[in-house]
């Protein structure tokens, strides 16, 4: 039985999408849905030990041992990212039955878990497996039930954001498969392991290079770097409420989690960091993301959109810790990965929570909330205090450690264009914070009750992550450095 | 003779241009999703290409033959030939939606109808 948990991993929540339109009653289907995420977090948990116990698991599919068979393989990163996963989809799913309630017609909800299950099983198929091919495949299904979510939200701007998705994902998806190709052609082997050893002998050629840089463009399209974030915005903003919570802590993380994959393990550090300008370039992108996302996010109206656009903006975070190039630059993407997952979990959650009680979640709408909701929005300044990097959460942490890994590069003007891109959060944090609690409510608004305890339950697990990783970072800051040394030690 | 001997990878980036340009230059929604599938026809094209060894015949074992084309790529595209299908199905119900409740499947109106005043 343990020695099939990499599989199980993926399998379960496949097999169980399905399952759910057997189950035709929503609460029936909800409780069957958050059973199996619960178990994928167990199995994730069972994982994360095991690998750090005795190193990577490698898992042969039916007992073809690779490169011929398709290969499992979930080592040190692999783990992590399963477990962030596997955690924010459970605790976001404490809150689906009570929030899809109101927003989708009770004849689609069994089929909105369908495409959630699917979705889940896409993203940690994506993040388990050793073949390049299957990495396609995932993508694949994640990306189509992405899609369909997205459209299930309500109005039909949702359509809209779903169908140009739609394009651009599939473009990003076709330009992966393009690069798939391209080294297939050249080295005969599609595992990521004998990818890697045989790699190096053709790595001269136009070719590899023509993989590679498919590969990029594709990869910076699933991830929306920008500027390739276009489809985002719109995408996640009229996505069903618990979907932008689970999407927004999730989907972006594979991408990052398939470009450190690939230039790490497949191209190896050697040839990602020198064949192509990868360290200009994505600082450079990350650095704009930082400023454009996070100025663009102060003139929202629409604090989906709001959080959204902070979202390009942390994912420039992301990316510039990436492109130092060192292991306590990536180690310190990889804290942000976990505290930017919690963050942005938790806030859309109480977005959602916002949206269940109001209605909208413009911001006149949150004129008064404060005394209104006071638990909710207390959360979202957890939420938002995380965003901008204050001490005692999470967002401090990962802030911190950019900035100490920049300095130690000698990176002097990046660290305090970091710290600067936090003050441009405080301004779009702030103009929410002063409509909830310093304004008072518009006569003509219904009063607002404080929301259930369906969606307070889950929202303070992840506010209280928030503080708690903030203040005893010990688990998140040893996990980054395990992920971070193994991939530095495979290719030094 | 190397140009002509290329000749289907020639094939496949026309193909490719031709669909991509297709996806930016149109904004009816529906030639949008031809346009991806002219693009992602050029992708399996071009695994089918890879697969091909001059003078080979399909992999039986037969001792008349010696060489085998390699049949892997083309057990690739079938996949990814399902999931073209599968993206192609889920954009034009996305679109039959899009008319229902906006009247138009051109990109300029549907805009034009999300933000009046631009």
């Amino acid at each position: 039985m343990l020695t099939h948990l990499p599989i199980l991993q993926v399998i379960v929540p496949l097999l169980a999408a399905p399952s759910c339109m057997i189950i035709q009653r929503p609460i029936l289907v909800w409780l069957f849905t958050l059973t199996v995420s619960g178990l994928s977090f167990l199995i994730s948990l069972a994982l994360l030990q095991q690998v750090m116990i005795s190193g990577a698991i490698s898992y042969e599919l039916g007992g073809w041992a690779p490169p011929w068979g398709i290969e499992y393989r979930v080592d040190e990163l692999s783990a992590v990212l399963l477990l962030i996963i596997t955690f924010v989809s459970t605790v976001v799913l404490v809150a689906t039955h009570a929030s899809i309630s109101k927003e989708i017609a009770e004849g689609r909800q069994s089929l909105f878990y369908v495409l959630y299950l699917l979705f889940l099983a896409g993203i940690l198929g994506i993040v388990s497996t050793g073949d390049v091919f299957n990495v396609f495949v995932f993508l694949e299904i994640s990306s189509l039930s992405a899609y369909a979510l997205i459209a299930m939200g309500s109005g039909r701007r949702a359509l809209w954001a779903s169908y140009q998705y739609l394009i651009l994902g599939t473009i990003g998806a076709t330009f992966i498969l393009i690069s798939i190709g391209l080294m297939y052609q050249m080295t005969g082997t599609l595992n990521m392991v004998d990818l890697a050893q045989r790699l190096p002998e053709v790595a001269a050629t136009r070719t590899i290079f023509a993989a590679f840089a498919f590969f990029i463009v594709g990869v910076s399209l699933k991830l929306a770097l920008f500027p390739l974030h276009v489809w985002m915005p719109n995408a996640y903003a009229y996505a069903p409420s618990v979907i932008t919570a689970f999407f927004a802590a999730t989907s972006t993380k594979v991408a990052l989690y398939l470009l450190i994959r690939f230039t790490f393990t497949v191209f190896g550090f050697s040839y990602s960091f020198s064949t192509l300008p990868l360290q200009p370039l994505f600082l450079g992108l990350g650095l704009l993301a930082i400023f454009a996302g996070s100025a663009t996010a102060i003139y929202q109206q629409n604090i989906k959109h709001l959080f959204v656009y902070s979202s390009v903006a942390q994912i420039g975070y992301l990316v510039v810790g990436y492109s130092m190039g060192t292991p306590e630059g990536l180690t310190a993407t990889l804290l942000h990965v976990f505290n930017h997952a919690l963050m942005k979990s938790a806030l859309f959650l109480a977005l959602a929570a916002v949206i269940y009680q109001v209605g909208s979640a413009q911001l006149k709408d949150f004129r008064g909330l404060g005394h209104q909701m006071p638990l909710t929005m207390a959360a979202i300044v957890v939420g938002g205090l995380s965003l901008i990097g204050v001490p005692l959460t999470v967002g401090f942490i990962s802030k911190w450690y950019l900035v100490m890994a920049a300095i130690e590069n000698g990176w002097w003007p990046v660290a305090i264009l970091i710290v600067l891109g936090s003050l441009l959060a405080i301004a779009y944090v702030w103009r929410l914070v002063e409509t909830a609690y310093f304004s008072d409510p518009t006569p003509e608004a219904n009063p607002v009750s404080e929301a259930p305890l369906a969606f307070l339950l889950p929202l303070w697990v992840l506010a209280g992550a928030n503080i708690y990783f903030g203040v005893d970072t010990r688990l998140s800051l040893h996990l980054a450095q395990a992920v971070s040394q193994s991939l530095f030690g495979v290719s030094p | 003779m190397m140009i002509l001997g290329l000749y289907s990878y020639w094939i496949v980036i026309a193909l490719m241009m031709i669909g991509l340009y297709i996806i930016i230059a149109q904004g009816n929604l529906i030639k949008k999703i031809v346009g991806l599938g002219i693009f992602q026809t050029s992708v399996f094209i071009f695994y089918i290409t890879v697969g091909k060894v001059e003078g080979g015949t399909a992999p039986i074992l037969a001792e008349a033959y010696s060489q085998y084309s390699n049949p892997l790529p083309h057990v690739l595209i079938l996949t990814a030939i399902v999931v073209g299908i599968a993206t192609t199905a889920l954009g034009l119900a996305l679109i039959v939606r899009i008319k229902e409740s906006y009247g138009s499947i051109e990109e300029s109106e549907i805009q034009e109808k999300d933000n009046p005043k631009c």
